[in-house]
C-alpha cells in the first residue's frame, strides 16, 4: 500500500490524486494527503506518474508497514519503478526492451 | 486540413450537477472503453467517457503487462491458434468469432505501431507484437481517445443507467467524487465497458473491477451468459498484489517442509496448489529459471519484481509464500450477453464490450491469461462503439424525449437502514474467495451460498440509500453480490466439469451440456441454456 509521500520532493502537482484509480489521495493546502490507504490497490502506478519521485509503495497489500524514507533514498528505492519502465530519460531505451515473446509458450 | 472532430456538449453545469448532451456514452475507460469511445468518435459520434477512476490507470490492463493474441495472418497460423483453444475451453468456442477478433486485434495491434507504441524488436529485425506494457499502453490510449475528440470524465462512476419510455437506453448517470457532485450524460446509445468483477481481491490493479456495469445493464433488463466460469485464481506473494501466473511456469512449489508438492504447478496443477493452501503455507521458488530466462523476466514485467527486491527475497534462490487470489470474471469468460457482430446486449441502444462482455465466442470456458481478453477488449471495443455510433445516427433526433432512472438497489429509500457497503462487499467475499466454494464446487455447498447471498440480497434491496460519500461503495457492494449470484446459480446449472469450471460432484465433461448458460434477473435470479451458434446453424439447415 502506498505509505509516502515525501514532503521534501513532493512539489504539490496533485498528479497522484488524479491518477489514482482508487481515489486513495485528497488534495490540501499543501502536498496531498494520504486519506484512504486501505483503499489502496497495490498497483504501484501513483510512483509510476510521480515526475519528482517523491512516492513509496510497499509491496505488502494488505496491511500497512513502517517504512524508513531515509533508508528507502539511500537504497534509491524511491523511483526504482520508473526507472525500472523507462519512464526517465536515462532508461528510455528500456521502453521497448519488452522480451515477453521469449517466454511465452513455456 | 480536417475538420475538427464535434464534441458532446456541456448542457449546464449548475450546483451540485454536470449534464452532457452526447451521442454515444461509454462507461469505463481502460482498453475496451477507450477503444470504443475512438471508434465510435471515428464513425462520427460525439463521445463522452465517463471512468471511476483515471481513464490511461483503471483496470487490469493498466497496472500489468499482457500478452495479445496477436496471430500472423498466415492461413496454417490461423488454424493453429484457433485450435489449440478449443479442448481447453470446452469448445463453445465459436470459429467465425475467433477468426475475426485474429483479423481486428491484427489490425489493431499494427494501428498501435503506427500512434507509436514502443513494440520490441528481435534480433532478426522483425517488430513484436503479442505483448504489450499496461502502463504504456493505456497511457497512449488515453491520448488517443482525447485527440479524438472524446469528453473524458475521471473520477466519475456510473451509478445508474436512464432509459426512454420505450425502453431505449437514454444515457447514465453518476458521481464526480472528487467534486462532490453529480454528472448526467443523455445519450443515444451507451457502450459498458467496465471490466469484470474481482470482488476487491486486490489481484493487480482490479479494485476497481467490481462488477459495477453489470448491475446498471441488469437494471435495464440485460442477460448474461457463461457466468459460471468466474473461478480464475491468479498466484500472487501471499503479501503482495503482484499476479503474473506466467512466469511461475519456471517455479517449483513446496511446503512448509521444503518438500515439493507434487502435481503443484502454474499450469494444469494449480488445483492442487489450491489444496494445500488449505492445509498449510505454499512457497514457490523460480529455480528453473536459466539466467536469459532471469534477464528476459525482469524487463518484461519490471513491476513483478517490485514486492521481491523491496523485502530483499531473490526470487530465482530463495523460496517465498505465495498465495491464490481470485480474479472472478475478469480472467474468467461470462459477461453481458452480446446477440450481434456489433455487440448489442439484449437492451436496444446498449452495447457491450471487455471484459464487461461475455468471452466465450473466442474462449468458451477458459482463459489461459490476459492474451484473448487483450484482444476481445481491442476488438469488442472497436465494434462496440462502431454499433453504438450507428445506432445513435438512425435513432436521429431525441431532444423531446423523456429518460427514467433505472437504479435500484442502494438508491432509493427503504426500511430506514442505510446500505452498509463495507460489510456487505467482506459478506459476499466470504462466499466467493474460498477455495471450497468457489474454485472446487458442489451442490450442497453452492446451494447453502446461495441461500446466504439470496438473503444478503433481501436485506440489500430493503435498505435505504446511503450517505452521498459511502453510494459508490454500497453500490459496488450490491454490484459484486449481483455478480455472485448469477455466478452460482449458472455454477448449480451446469451439472458437469468443463473450461474452468468444475464440478467435485460431476468431475467429467458431459456432452449434454455442451450449450450455453444464460443468466439474469436481480430479486429473482433464473438461468436457462442456450444452444451453440454452431448448432443453431446446423439445426436451421435439417
Amino acid at each position: 500500500m502506498i505509505e509516502v509521500i515525501d514532503a521534501e520532493r513532493c512539489t504539490a502537482c496533485d498528479i497522484c490524486v488524479s491518477v489514482c484509480p482508487t481515489n486513495v489521495f485528497d488534495k490540501t493546502d499543501g502536498i496531498p494527503r494520504i486519506a484512504r490507504q486501505s483503499d489502496c490497490q497495490t498497483c504501484f502506478l501513483c510512483e509510476l506518474y510521480c515526475p519528482e519521485d517523491a512516492l513509496f509503495v510497499s509491496p505488502f497489500a494488505d496491511a500497512p508497514q513502517a517504512v524508513d524514507v531515509a533508508a528507502l533514498k539511500e537504497a534509491t528505492l524511491l523511483g526504482s519503478y520508473r526507472r525500472a519502465v523507462g519512464w526517465v530519460e536515462e532508461s528510455r531505451h528500456l521502453r521497448t526492451a519488452d522480451r515477453s515473446y521469449r517466454l511465452f509458450g513455456h | 486540413m480536417t475538420k475538427p472532430p464535434d464534441r458532446a456538449e456541456k448542457l449546464s453545469s449548475s450546483v451540485g450537477s454536470v449534464v452532457f448532451d452526447a451521442d454515444v456514452l461509454v462507461l469505463g475507460g481502460g482498453p475496451a472503453g477507450t477503444w470504443a469511445a475512438i471508434s465510435a468518435a471515428e464513425h462520427g459520434a460525439r463521445v463522452v467517457l465517463a471512468d471511476k477512476g483515471f481513464c490511461g490507470t483503471s483496470g487490469a490492463t493498466a497496472a500489468a503487462g499482457t500478452g495479445v493474441w496477436y496471430v500472423d495472418p498466415a492461413p496454417e497460423r490461423r488454424e493453429a491458434a484457433m485450435a489449440s483453444r478449443e479442448k481447453l475451453g470446452g469448445h463453445l468456442q465459436d470459429r467465425r468469432w475467433m477468426a475475426r477478433v485474429l483479423d481486428q486485434t491484427y489490425a489493431q495491434s499494427n494501428q498501435l505501431a503506427e500512434w507509436g507504441y514502443p513494440y520490441p524488436v528481435d534480433d532478426e529485425g522483425k517488430p513484436q507484437r503479442n505483448s504489450l506494457q499496461g502502463p504504456e499502453y493505456m497511457r497512449l490510449m488515453r491520448k488517443r481517445t482525447k485527440q479524438a475528440g472524446v469528453t473524458i470524465l475521471d473520477h466519475s462512476p456510473a451509478l445508474e443507467l436512464l432509459v426512454d419510455g420505450n425502453g431505449l437506453v437514454a444515457g447514465a448517470s453518476g458521481l464526480r467524487r472528487q467534486k462532490g457532485d453529480r454528472w448526467a450524460v443523455n445519450a443515444k446509445a451507451v457502450v459498458i465497458a467496465t471490466g469484470g468483477c474481482a470482488f476487491l481481491s486486490k489481484t493487480l490493479g482490479s479494485n476497481v473491477l467490481t462488477g459495477d456495469g453489470y448491475l446498471l445493464a441488469a437494471e435495464a433488463g440485460a442477460e448474461f451468459t457463461s457466468m459460471e466460469f468466474s473461478n480464475a485464481y491468479a498466484i500472487s506473494p501471499a503479501f503482495g498484489s503482484v499476479t503474473k501466473t506466467l512466469f511461475y511456469g519456471w517455479a517449483s512449489f513446496t511446503d512448509e517442509q521444503g518438500s515439493v508438492i507434487p502435481g503443484a504447478s502454474s499450469k494444469g496443477g494449480r488445483s492442487v496448489i489450491a489444496r494445500a493452501l488449505r492445509q498449510g503455507p505454499v512457497y514457490a521458488q523460480l529455480d528453473q529459471a536459466d539466467a536469459e530466462t532471469r534477464r528476459h523476466m525482469r524487463v518484461s514485467q519490471p513491476n513483478f519484481f517490485l514486492p521481491f527486491d523491496r523485502t530483499g527475497i531473490d526470487p530465482f534462490t530463495q523460496r517465498f509464500p505465495i498465495t491464490l487470489r481470485l480474479e472472478g470474471t475478469v480472467r474468467g469468460t461470462g459477461g453481458l450477453r452480446i446477440i450481434d457482430d456489433s455487440c448489442a446486449t439484449t437492451v436496444p441502444g446498449l452495447y457491450a464490450a471487455g471484459d464487461a462482455a461475455t468471452r466465450e465466442l473466442i474462449c468458451g470456458g477458459f482463459t489461459g491469461g490476459g492474451s484473448h481478453n487483450a484482444a476481445w477488449a481491442m476488438s469488442s471495443g472497436y465494434w462496440a462503439g462502431q454499433g453504438a455510433a450507428k445506432f445513435a445516427r438512425q435513432l436521429g433526433t431525441t431532444s423531446r424525449r423523456q429518460a427514467f432512472r433505472r437504479g435500484t438497489v442502494g438508491l432509493r429509500s427503504g426500511n430506514g437502514r442505510p446500505l452498509q457497503g463495507g460489510s456487505l462487499a467482506r459478506s459476499v467475499q466470504d462466499e466467493v474467495f474460498p477455495y471450497e466454494l468457489n474454485y472446487f464446487r458442489e451442490a450442497g455447498r453452492l446451494g447453502g451460498a446461495l441461500r446466504r447471498l439470496d438473503a444478503l440480497w433481501s436485506d440489500a434491496s430493503a435498505a435505504d440509500a446511503p450517505d452521498e460519500q459511502e453510494l459508490l461503495r454500497a453500490r459496488e457492494a450490491a454490484a459484486m453480490l449481483a455478480t455472485a449470484r448469477w455466478m452460482y446459480r449458472s455454477a448449480l446449472a451446469r451439472q458437469e466439469s468443463r473450461g474452468m469450471h468444475r464440478r467435485d460432484d460431476y468431475l467429467e465433461q458431459d456432452d449434454r451440456y455442451l450449450h450455453f448458460v444464460t443468466t439474469g434477473g436481480l430479486d429473482d435470479v433464473w438461468t436457462s441454456a442456450r444452444p451453440l451458434a454452431s448448432r443453431q446453424y446446423a439445426e436451421a439447415a435439417e
